[in-house]
């Protein structure tokens, strides 16, 4: 701050004498002085970032005893293990599934809050983001608590209602929708929050010229919302698939990868093998499967977002 | 096509703001009708109405025969072209213009011949594939209009559907609606507050001020025949002079401005503004009807002194301004006359075109 109003009062009569030159000199320092203000947090970065990433690539190519070099070797084991091949169908699911319904939910809600105008919008809008801001670990224990096949509160309601305990996380799919559940509950606040903004940015002029041309509720969803909304659905969708498919807290507190392995993940399931079992090559191959599949559908939808950008606007 | 009828229509918004209080109107079939008046006057909120875009406080509009207040817009087989167009960002001009007649399940060939055919009449046919962006301000006007019109519906609406263009495309594009209208003659509901625009455009124009419509009339006879002090100095550029004036009898009726100039009242409107002399009366004047002296005048021509002003040349006019006891003053005059600023210029006031305003009630009497 400092920095930049000394150059401010020194432009003036700097500028006077020789324009050009000391513009030139002037945005020079300017970007040295940008560049020395971010340099901590670039740095920040690349100690906490880059350097972890190529360590991990490094470590993945060692053997177990991290002292031989042994190539992709740890990958092909992966791929050929049963057990991970469930991890990847596990991951794909959990990630798939989530989104989808995240996104569902999360559209719903904008649309009721985008309704409910007046006084109560913000009130109601602030309490559907509470899940978001909740520490997901907290929120998680909680569920986990919720879930718990004799003492929690949805098996009282079910025993209530005259059905049977079912025992949420203790059989492969109850434990897998369980976690995709609580995975929705914590992430559909924040597409509510994107398609919000987006619906109010949708002109209502372009509904009423709409209802003109003779579209019904439905039509108008379709030929005008969606479109409308398609590059902040894309965005959110891809940012959600790519944090999804990371997630790390709710499966690791809830079921711990189980029954059986089944409701592992690739962040989960590289822990345990990584650090629990102490094979760090393996865990650390294990967790860079995830770098292709999220690469490739990063550079996809943002390109077609840059494309569909320069069409709008 | 259809006609539309509004009776006793009222728009109160929340709070007890009344936008349109109570106005009656029908309009024929074939008919072009100009709502104008001037900003916050209700315009927009009539059309609206029409459309069913705003639902209705009271009374009652019938489109075609039939009564349509709980009748969605898109049932009631109307087009609008709206003020900042409301083109699909997301959609080719083609597909703009046939979304309305794809809901409506029309046929693929016929939907391609008619939105063809539409661009052939806007001269739109080589922007077809282009999206909204890609268009200039006339050519999304156009495209606006061609989705209008392909709809072939019972009732055109247009809100300011040229405000947002430069001056000389709005003079273009104003003639290229009354051309459309031409040739398709639907009945067509247009507001405007650009006074210029209605009186071109409309078989009857509508004045409206503060939710009431002040008078309806044809283009002339809103211009001759105003029928009150509103409607007097709305219609008309430069608007008309208002004059404080009273009727004094001094060997015949005369008009006797504060300034003690007195003009004589024309023999034939002797008698109509008899009955208000000695009252607080207005004398309205237009600019056209004071000009330049000449040698021989014809009957009903009075003379009165400006001290002028101001003068503007317009090229195929001259606009002097003065003033008359502290009132301004416009006259139009030759651009061949000379003068200019703390001169004296005779002027000639042609009474014959005088109006004179009660200002008790505000009308023209
Ligand atoms: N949604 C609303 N709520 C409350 N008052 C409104 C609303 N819409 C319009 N009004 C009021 O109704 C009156 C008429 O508005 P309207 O839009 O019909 O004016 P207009 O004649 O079209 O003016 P302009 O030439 O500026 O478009 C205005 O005084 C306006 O403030
Ligand atoms: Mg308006």
């Amino acid at each position: 701050m400092a920095d930049g109003s000394t150059m401010v009062v020194g432009a003036p009569s700097a500028a006077s004498t020789r324009p050009t030159g000391s513009m030139k000199m002037l945005a020079r320092r300017r970007s040295m002085a940008a560049l020395a203000l971010c340099a901590p947090l670039i740095l920040l970065i690349v100690c906490l970032k880059v350097y972890p990433t190529f360590y991990a690539v490094y470590l993945a190519m060692l053997d177990r005893r991290m002292n031989n070099f042994v190539g992709l070797d740890n990958f092909a084991f992966m791929l050929s293990r049963p057990s991970f091949q469930l991890v990847i169908f596990q991951s794909v699911f959990f990630a798939v599934t989530a989104v989808i319904l995240k996104a569902f939910f999360g559209f719903v809600l904008a649309h009721l809050m985008h309704n409910i105008r007046g006084r109560n919008e913000r009130v109601w809008r602030g309490l559907l983001l509470v899940p978001w801001v909740i520490p997901l670990a907290l929120s998680t224990l909680t569920w986990w608590w919720l879930f718990d096949p004799s003492y929690s509160a949805f098996n009282w309601t079910l025993n209530a209602l005259g059905i049977e305990d079912i025992a949420f996380l203790g059989s492969t799919w109850s434990a897998r929708f369980s976690v995709i559940a609580v995975n929705v509950w914590y992430g559909a606040p924040f597409f509510m929050i994107m398609y919000l903004a987006a619906l109010k940015s949708v002109p209502d002029q372009l509904y009423e010229a709409a209802a003109i041309d003779g579209a019904n509720a439905w039509q108008k969803l379709v030929f005008i919302t969606l479109p409308m909304m398609r590059n902040i659905i894309l965005i959110t969708v891809l940012y959600s698939l790519i944090v999804t498919f990371a997630d790390f807290d709710i499966v690791r507190i809830l079921t711990n990868g189980g029954p059986q392995d089944s409701t592992h993940l690739f962040a989960t399931y590289a822990f345990t093998v990584g650090i629990q079992s102490g094979n760090i090559p393996r865990g650390a191959a294990v967790s860079l499967f995830m770098f292709p599949i999220l690469a490739t559908l990063a550079f996809f939808v943002l390109r077609d977002v840059m494309k569909r950008n320069k069409e709008l606007s | 096509m259809a006609n539309v009828s509004i009776r006793k229509v009222v728009k109160a918004y929340e709070g007890d703001v009344q936008a349109v209080k109570g106005i009656d109107l029908e309009i024929v079939d074939h008919e072009f009708v100009v709502l104008v008046g001037p900003s916050g006057c209700g315009k927009s909120t009539t059309l609206r109405m029409i459309a069913g875009l705003e639902e209705i406080t009271a009374g009652e509009i019938w489109i075609g025969g039939d009564v349509v207040n709980d009748v969605p817009p898109r049932d009631r087989d109307i087009a609008m072209v709206f003020q900042n167009y409301a083109l699909y960002p997301h959609m080719s001009v083609f597909d703009n213009m046939a979304f309305g007649l794809k809901l409506r399940k029309f046929p693929k060939e016929e939907i391609k011949r008619r939105v063809d055919e539409a661009a052939k009449m806007l001269d739109i046919q080589m922007l077809l594939d282009r999206k909204p962006k890609a268009l200039s301000g006339g050519q999304r006007q156009r495209v606006a209009m061609g989705r209008a019109v392909v709809r072939n519906p019972k009732v055109f609406l247009f809100d300011e559907p040229l405000s947002n263009l430069d001056a000389k495309l709005r003079v273009q594009m104003r003639t290229e609606i009354k051309k459309l209208h031409q040739l398709v003659p639907t009945t067509t509901v247009y507001v405007t507050h650009d006074q210029i625009e209605a009186m071109t455009l409309a078989d009857r124009v509508v004045v409206m001020n503060h939710g009431v419509i002040e008078q309806v009339g044809a283009p002339q006879e809103l211009y001759h025949n105003p029928a009150t002090r509103f409607v007097a100095g709305f219609i008309g550029s430069p608007a008309m002079n208002f004059l404080p004036c009273q009727l004094v009898d001094d060997g015949g009726l005369k008009v006797q401005l504060a300034d003690g100039t007195k003009m004589a009242v024309p023999p034939q409107r002797v008698d109509r503004y008899g009955p208000f002399k000695g009252k607080k009366m207005t004398l309205g004047i237009r600019p056209e009807h004071m000009t330049e002296t000449h040698d021989s005048e014809k009957p009903g021509v009075q003379r009165m002194n400006a001290k002028v002003d101001v003068v503007e040349p317009m090229g195929m006019e001259t606009l002097v301004h003065h003033f008359v006891d502290g009132v301004a003053v416009c006259s139009r005059i030759d651009p061949n006359v000379h003068t200019g600023p703390g001169e004296i210029l005779p002027l000639a006031v042609d009474m014959n075109n005088m109006h004179l305003i009660e200002d008790a009630s505000n009308r023209v009497v």
